[in-house]
């Protein structure tokens, strides 16, 4: 692969659009100097190489992107890094501190639920939000009635509230094995 | 993706200031949308004033209504207790769009203001009147599956791809908005062009306008509401179909409906006709038939979306049948 030397003119204009910015990436506060139209998903791979979080559609389609902010799930390929300063970023290598895997990576190993791996960064943040959500008492498209506080975590829920991340290699049954074997303690006492 | 310069507005009076100072400015809202048309180069703003920090909430107006500010993500406008209770239709609405995550970043102003899914508009080789007018629509005689069956015109056939919106139009949602020239407040249901001549006007909102909040009038029947999307796969789709209703039933006969559909129009569709032949008439499968046809007299395909005619048919009957059903058998 040839490298294109850019033209003096075109740095010129690339470095004059070129802004500073703080990101709170897993604790950890990081100064870039990026354009502004560097999404979040290639400030962690490129500039941060961060490389846990990948990269899959870079359209929104397929959720290998996944990230928690403020620990919801977002897009890292929809969202603009400068969009994301002053928030808690949380990506797959900041889920746990101790060194030890986080239960979730520890049950999909346990449940088969990956094969290739490109999509599992992207399911267990999902996953680890999709519960927190679930905790808030957020209904989902299949909850018969959205006016009821109480809402039963099944299958049923797990998939419809996990669609947003798709898996190529079809482990979908050991995903939602996974999840439901780390939670249903957690979220149903 | 073309350059750009980012500023973040703190207050709604500076993302004014900010969008006047640049010729070719946008908002931006979650970007769920505009950063994937961004990419495709369909836009390509020379300036984006980031408005997801200006305050914004969900309040009980005075009148037993509630007020939505138009940053509010969609994930938290479909946990409301407010909404939940009283106008479930819509939390079913945002539920049933998009992904978890989408329903995180997508503002409640930005999902009003998303443009189409029609592949054509996607797409930069193909002829597309609302991408690039006069150019013609590769729509009208190509893979038109998603495609409209009301309100289209010759120059265009796209659908608004809203799910929230379909709500938004049943419960007559008022838009508040703030320009140069200070504060308006446009119906829902005229916030919306019809493509006609230019199906690149999409919105009456002026230059420079900005979407403040979202207005729900208190509607006590719509807790008896539901939306019911029709799609190809069954979840993280856009609706082939899709209904949002509400019925009021008393002595067995019709006191109050709404009635929309989304999927099937260039915007979100209020369907007036159907309504006017449902109020003050006998509950019943008959009149529910009447509806659907008195709706859909004026609906055409185009061929790969014949379908959806009979399908808006079958399910506003199935819609407005489960509905009267919850309150006892027909």
């Amino acid at each position: 692969m040839t490298h294109q030397p850019r033209s003096v003119a075109d740095q010129a204009e690339r470095s004059a659009s070129t802004i500073q910015i703080t990101l709170e990436i897993n604790g950890v506060t990081r100064t870039l100097d990026i354009e502004p139209r560097v999404s979040l998903l290639d400030a962690l791979r490129e500039h941060l190489y961060l490389t846990g979080t990948k990269k899959g559609c870079n359209q929104g389609a397929c959720g290998a992107c996944t990230v928690l902010c403020n620990g919801e799930r977002i897009l890292s390929c929809l969202a603009l890094a400068a969009q994301y300063e002053g928030l808690e970023i949380t990506t797959i290598e900041g889920l746990s501190t101790t060194g030890e895997l986080h239960p979730l990576q520890a049950e999909f190993m346990e449940q088969d639920g990956l094969q290739c791996g490109y999509c599992t960064p992207g399911q267990i943040c999902s996953a680890i939000s999709m519960v927190r959500e679930f905790r808030n008492g957020l209904p989902s498209a299949v909850t018969r009635d959205v006016s009821e506080a109480a809402i039963e975590f099944s299958e049923e829920e797990i998939r419809e509230r996990m669609s947003g991340n798709l898996c190529r290699c079809g482990a979908y049954v050991g995903i939602r094995a996974a999840i439901l074997r780390t939670f249903q303690s957690e979220v149903m006492p | 993706m073309k350059d750009f310069t980012y500023s973040r507005a703190r207050t709604s009076q500076e993302a004014l200031t900010l969008v006047a100072a640049r010729a070719n400015a946008k908002f931006l809202g979650g970007g769920t949308n505009l950063v994937d048309l961004m990419r495709e180069n369909i836009e390509q703003p020379d300036a984006l004033i980031d408005v997801t920090r200006l305050a914004s909430g969900i309040s009980e107006s005075p009148d037993g209504g509630i007020s939505v500010g138009a940053e509010v993500r969609n994930s938290a406008l479909a946990n409301h207790p407010l909404v939940r209770q009283r106008y479930p239709m819509l939390s079913q609405a945002i539920l049933f769009g998009a992904s978890g995550q989408i329903r995180n970043m997508a503002t409640v102003g930005g999902n009003i203001m998303q443009r189409t899914r029609c592949y054509y508009f996607y797409d930069e080789a193909a002829k597309c009147n609302k991408r690039n007018p006069g150019s013609g629509c590769d729509a009208i005689d190509g893979f038109n599956r998603i495609h409209a069956i009301l309100g289209a015109s010759e120059q265009c056939i796209a659908t608004h791809p809203s799910d929230m919106c379909v709500a938004l139009a049943a419960l007559d949602a008022t838009v508040r908005v703030q320009g140069p020239e200070g504060e308006r407040t446009i119906p829902f249901n005229a916030f919306h062009c019809l493509p006609g001549d230019t199906p690149q006007v999409e919105t009456v909102l002026g230059f420079h306008e900005l979407i403040t909040s979202i207005e729900l009038s208190p509607l006590p029947f719509a807790k008896r509401s539901l939306y019911r999307k029709i799609r190809d796969r069954a979840s993280y789709a856009f609706a082939l179909l899709s209904i949002a209703a509400a019925l009021e039933v008393e002595n067995g006969k019709i006191r109050n409906a709404r009635l929309a559909l989304g999927g099937v129009a260039p915007k979100p569709w209020r369907a007036y006709e159907a309504e006017k032949v449902l109020l003050g008439a006998e509950v019943g499968m008959n009149t529910f038939r009447q509806a659907a046809d008195a709706e859909l007299s004026k609906a055409r395909g185009y061929h790969h979306n014949n379908f959806k005619i009979e399908l808006a048919r079958r399910t506003i009957v199935s819609v407005l049948r489960e509905l009267a059903q919850s309150g006892g058998p027909l």
